[in-house]
């Protein structure tokens, strides 16, 4: 939208700057819409920006969690929720297989994702431990390999 | 107070959102209910398939928790640690980008962390699946949804709204 309808953005700077928001952690569409948002009306804009990418369904999540506290332990919503669980479970192991499919130098790079799920989900090792345990050592292969390169 | 420990334990998750918070899955779990026990297994599967199934972009997930462990309070708590420290850092950081882009050392944490993100949401998924009570049939609605998911060019929803429909026939 912001580069086909409203020209407010160049695809290149769209992709570059995604480029940014993509590499440090954090929601993606938080993290852009501060961009842009500083962009075009500086501090004012990157406040309003992200409030309105995010109001709007907070408050549609916030409903159906008030629905949740009502209905949630009706043995129909139980059921459908199990349902929707199933399907949104099928959706994150597609999203990880297209992931693990993007990533280039696989035979260097795999491996770490078979680390990451060992310690996360096997020994739920506490998240920030191997981050910083993976990123050195993912990071260390990166930087030879980009070396080599 | 548990809203100042839910802002502050979901402040230090934002730092190590690589992938946002689909990634973060797992350890939002191992926070929320096998340290604080806030949740149980179960109520957390059911916050995730809601948050799936509502528009708007998946940080949301974090909303719901901090909602259903300390009412308005709470989600606003959440949702602010979640997005605040890394939007104020990137407000600083966005003009010096051009000079870090494209630098060895920046593409090799790009590179390195990429494993990891596919790490990461393959095993939040993992835990979705041990947790969300699933016989035969929800297992064999997984291996169906993953290949309609990489086969087809359908939008997620339907396969979220076919979920809910098959749960709700008391199928799954």
């Amino acid at each position: 939208m912001l580069v086909e309808q409203r020209g407010w953005l160049s695809a290149e700077e769209f992709n570059a700057q995604l480029g940014l928001c993509q590499f440090l952690p954090g929601p993606n569409v938080v993290n852009l819409s501060i961009v842009v948002g500083k962009r075009f009306h500086g501090w004012r804009g990157a406040i309003v920006a992200p409030l309105g990418m995010l109001l709007a369904p907070m408050l549609v999540v916030l409903l159906l969690g008030m629905a949740y506290d009502r209905w949630g332990q009706l043995p129909l919503a139980q059921d459908m929720l199990r349902g929707v669980a199933a399907a949104g479970c099928g959706l994150l192991f597609a999203m990880a297989w297209r992931m693990g499919a993007a990533l280039r130098d696989k035979l260097f790079f795999l491996p770490f994702t078979g680390l990451t799920v060992l310690a996360i989900a096997w020994l739920r090792w506490p998240m920030p431990a191997v981050m910083l345990g993976g990123l050195a050592a993912a990071g260390a292969v990166a930087w030879w390999r980009l070396g080599r390169a | 107070m548990i809203v100042v420990q839910l802002f502050l334990e979901f402040t230090l998750l934002s730092f190590i959102a690589f992938g946002g918070a689909t990634a973060l899955l797992p350890e939002m779990h191992r926070v929320v209910v096998d340290q604080h026990h806030w949740l149980d297994a179960t109520t957390f599967t059911h916050l995730y398939a809601i948050a799936q199934a509502a528009p708007g972009p998946n940080v949301l997930v974090v909303t719901l928790i901090g909602w259903e462990i300390a009412g308005l309070a709470g989600a606003l708590a959440t949702t602010l640690a979640m997005c605040l420290p890394m939007s104020v850092l990137i407000y600083l950081l966005i003009d010096r980008w051009d000079s870090f882009a494209g630098r060895r050392w920046q593409q090799a944490v790009s590179l390195g962390v990429a494993p990891l993100a596919v790490g990461l949401v393959f095993s939040g998924a993992t835990l979705i699946a041990r947790s969300a009570g699933l016989g035969w049939a929800g297992v064999v609605l997984i291996a169906v949804v993953v290949l309609g998911n990489l086969k087809t060019a359908w939008h997620p929803l339907w396969f979220i709204a076919g979920g809910a429909l098959l749960g709700g026939l008391g199928l799954i």
